[in-house]
């Protein structure tokens, strides 16, 4: 498949294109996506998945929207954000880690080299010799995790631990279909 | 009711309010059954004046409806873009001023601050995370402090000091530096004659003040504001 094909669809409008990515998250939001469960088959009508977890391309193309889960606690999620900004139209902050650091922001008041010792070198049962990981493919930590707006310009934001099927559902279809999207309540929800 | 009493209404939103003498805007809209968000308010205390979320226009003025006492005529503007505008950037920065970190806490669903920020329509911080260092109180055999949640509304604060007679709470610093306070010479609540059954353990609109040992109850999902919004709830405890 060439994934920067462009496709119409029968009704003449363009196929959008969609990339999603999970930086400090834990795929929640991802599985909660997956839970639309057989619209998937009716969204694949709609979109071609471009750079995606569920795709596995390792390059993202030129997006009209782009889904970002987790928030940014090392400097590649920091770098692939920037990709995602640069290559989507529309960019939105998907799940609490996204949109206010969620969990893993919860050690932004430690500090990060006290957390390594402790959890790598210094903690009670580790073996002989633990030391903090150091291998050079390792991405650098930032010492704080922080949202992605925070870094980029995002466009939407839809919250939730993750959001559910229906609030994702609802929310992609208000974007395909050129609305401002609006979550009522019951899908607009933070936990 | 007389006639005199009959004329006594002021106008929110177009409809007519009836009110008593003394009444505030806010105290008698709740009273009737309509919503203007708020936070520090309560119906049992006097108001406070400060989380400003309740804020209505009266002619060319922004001011908050728990502190406008309610006069016969009186036009007020709430259900506005305008101010949906303003509140949800109110509570924007409530949220960012602490650690609001929803998915962990006990009071998620039951919440008013994250109830009000559904109801405005709040998706996201807008400003830059504080993530300030707040130390969480446990000392108590029975209660537990979360103060990375505190948004100074005070109720705590009134309801110790009004109705349990004992001010175990108070505002200290200025500012961005205000923090809550617990009255006693280690400033740990187990130094303190607080007690479960007290008012202002029941009182907090937020996840500070909670009772230990006890945790998903009611599950998520299938609390107070999940079941329906923060508008349509009865004022008060649930």
């Amino acid at each position: 498949m060439n994934p920067s094909a462009s496709r119409k669809l029968p009704d003449g409008r363009r196929k959008l294109r969609l990339a999603t990515t999970s930086l400090a998250g834990c795929f929640g939001c991802h599985m909660s996506f997956l839970d639309i469960d057989e619209r998937l088959l009716t969204l694949i009508e709609r979109v071609d998945f471009d750079r995606s977890p569920f795709t596995d391309f390792k390059q993202i193309g030129h997006c009209d929207i782009g889904l970002v889960e987790g928030g940014l606690c090392s400097v590649e999620n920091v770098q692939v954000l920037r990709e995602f900004r640069a290559h989507c139209r529309t960019l939105v902050a998907v799940g609490a880690c996204a949109i206010n650091g969620g969990l893993p922001a919860q050690r932004n008041h430690l500090d990060l080299g006290q957390i390594l010792a402790e959890v790598y070198r210094d903690r009670p049962g580790l073996a002989p010799g633990s030391a903090v990981p150091s291998d050079p493919e390792l991405p650098l930590l930032l010492n704080r995790v922080h949202p992605i707006h925070e870094v980029v310009q995002v466009d939407y934001f839809l919250p939730g631990c993750p959001p559910s099927a229906d609030a994702i559902w609802s929310f992609l279809n208000d974007l395909m279909d050129g609305r401002t999207p609006h979550l009522g309540h019951g899908l607009i929800r933070y936990d | 009711m007389s006639s005199a009493d009959a004329a006594d209404v002021f106008h929110l939103d177009g409809h007519d309010v009836p009110f008593v003498t003394g009444e505030t805007v806010l105290a008698a809209t709740s009273r009737a059954g309509r919503y203007i968000p708020h936070l520090c308010w309560h119906p049992e205390f006097a108001p406070h004046g400060s989380c400003r979320v309740c804020t209505v226009r009266v002619g060319a003025r922004l001011v908050p409806a728990c502190t406008l006492p309610a006069t016969t005529g009186l036009v007020v503007e709430s259900d506005t873009d305008e101010l949906l505008h303003l509140r949800k950037r109110l509570l924007q920065l409530l949220f960012v001023e602490g650690n609001h970190f929803c998915p962990s806490c006990e009071k998620s669903g039951d919440c008013q601050l994250q109830a009000t920020a559904y109801a405005m329509g709040m998706t996201g911080p807008h400003f830059e995370e504080f993530y300030p260092a707040r130390p969480v109180d446990a000392s108590h055999p029975e209660i537990l402090l979360d103060l990375n949640r505190c948004i100074l509304c005070s109720l705590c604060v009134r309801a110790s000091r009004e109705v349990d007679g004992k001010s175990v709470f108070a505002l200290g610093g200025h500012g961005i530096d205000t923090h809550l306070l617990i009255d006693s010479p280690s400033g740990r609540l187990v130094d303190t004659d607080f007690a479960p059954t007290d008012r202002a353990a029941s009182i907090c609109p937020v996840g500070v003040i909670l009772p230990k040992r006890r945790g998903f109850a009611v599950p998520i999902g299938e609390r107070r504001f999940d079941r329906q919004p923060i508008s349509a709830t009865e004022e008060g405890d649930p």
